[in-house]
């Protein structure tokens, strides 16, 4: 059977049609609060159970939990705050609000606890690093000063570019039931596919009966690939290389925090309230720069034996010249100079210069989607 | 602000915990109570797999079913 929901039950935050109506025929009435497209993201997913058990942001106790413990207060496995900042205190304890994006009341909020906290312990407890230049304890000194703990309910969807490619939780347990997949393995990317993930996730099929690959969508950095060059490149890839009834693709909005190996077990609890029963765990998961070590979110899993979802190891694959096809570190027994590894980085300087990757780095198919759009990456 | 996490006391016999003590060494475990936490959170959750899984209404499944359908993920 598909995983059960972390925490025992899938949230769904959901308003009844009647009570939206009412509450934004009253939304004057309540206080106001303005979030950026990550919280609001947050909430969808809150709100859609990607989140589960969470019912809303951290209060106090839960979120002095995760950063000490890994754990909610409850003990359940959660590495990664998910938490409301605001600047200043315009509401109380006890009251409802409203949170907006960009004018568009996307929830109610019931504030339980306005908290303080302290951005250098939250830095290095989740990042491991008090560095500013790392991405995500920028944005933790970039947080207003106040934490807003409660539950949520969902009024309005976040819009959405993608929205025919965004699959809630509720939906792929129902499609993994109807293509009757017990055991699925779930893969987080946020680049167009290589032969190295291909061989990654075949390697991950061959043990199940579903492959789940699920591109997190967002905010991206310069000269990351464009959203829709990675749905299309999948889509060409699954067109012609992927078995039509053991893989399937749905995008998933999320923000990266590149915590990496907390961010591992956070990206493994959002796979399984999707109902994977697998989640690929890669080299460097969730890394950025040097900070974490290349296999470190392995390790992590250890501390989780009640996660719930079986993580699979799979060394990166690179391609041998005396194999004469891909391999990983521990099947092939050739040495180092017959191996090209299988860089982003080089790929994307490659496309950049109008250079065709060698077939055994990148897919035909999948050169000619890039090259299709005029510009595949954020500039 | 909770700065420490609630533990509790549970009592073993004497000669499982010297068991346990002796087993630990040399692994990453610091403490017999971390290890039995270890043990108990895996049993646990093994217990918790073999409960029934979640199901939806039939409307519900029937509403999902068609978005999948028109989305082509279904045929």
């Amino acid at each position: 059977m598909v995983s059960k929901p972390h925490g025992g039950k899938l949230v769904r935050r959901l308003v009844a049609e009647r009570t939206r109506e009412r509450i934004l025929s009253e939304q004057k009435e309540y206080p106001s609060v303005k979030i950026d497209h990550g919280r609001a993201i947050d909430l969808e997913n809150i709100a859609h159970g990607v989140y589960s058990p969470l019912k809303g942001f951290l209060t106090s106790d839960d979120f002095q939990s995760v950063l000490d413990h890994m754990r909610l207060s409850d003990d359940t496995p959660w590495t990664i705050p998910i938490v409301l900042d605001v600047m200043e205190k315009t509401f109380d304890e006890g009251d409802a609000v409203l949170l907006y994006y960009e004018d568009i009341p996307i929830a109610r909020m019931h504030v339980e606890e306005i908290y303080t906290y302290d951005k250098r312990e939250f830095a290095q407890k989740v990042f491991k690093t008090t560095d500013p230049n790392h991405p995500g304890v920028a944005k933790v000194y970039s947080m207003g000063e106040y934490l807003v703990g409660g539950e949520i309910e969902l009024l309005n969807e976040v819009p959405n570019p993608f929205a025919k490619y965004t699959l809630r939780p509720v939906e792929t347990r129902i499609l993994f039931k109807e293509r009757g997949w017990k055991t699925i393995v779930a893969f987080q990317t946020r680049n167009v596919p290589h032969l190295g993930h291909e061989y990654v996730q075949k390697a991950a099929l061959t043990f199940v009966d579903g492959l789940f690959i699920n591109p997190v969508l967002g905010k991206k950095k310069k000269g990351d690939y464009r959203d829709e060059v990675i749905i299309k490149a999948y889509e060409v890839l699954f067109e012609h290389y992927y078995p039509k009834n053991a893989a399937t693709l749905a995008t998933v909005r999320y923000e990266m925090r590149y915590a990496g190996p907390r961010e591992a077990i956070h990206h493994a609890i959002m796979r399984k309230n999707f109902g994977a029963t697998h989640f690929i765990v890669g080299r460097d998961h969730a890394g950025v720069g040097d900070y974490y070590g290349p296999y470190e979110a392995w390790d992590m899993f250890d501390n989780f034996p009640d996660l719930g979802i079986t993580p699979m190891f799979i060394r990166e694959a690179f391609y041998c010249r005396k194999c004469g096809g891909m391999v990983n570190a521990k099947i092939c027994p050739h040495p180092e100079e017959f191996h090209v590894r299988i860089s982003g980085t080089k790929l994307r300087k490659m496309i950049m210069a109008g250079e065709q990757p060698p077939e055994y780095m990148m897919r035909p198919e999948v050169y000619e989607v890039i090259r299709s759009f005029e510009k595949p990456f954020v500039e | 602000m909770a700065d420490e996490k609630k533990y509790t006391t549970v009592s073993i016999p004497k000669p499982l915990y010297d068991k346990i003590k002796k087993r630990i060494e040399g692994t990453g475990f610091t403490s017999v109570s971390d290890y039995v936490t270890y043990v108990l959170r895996e049993v646990l959750a093994s217990l918790e797999e073999e409960e029934k899984e979640e199901v939806f209404t039939e409307e519900e499944e029937e509403k999902v079913k068609e978005r999948l359908r028109a989305l082509g993920y279904l045929d």
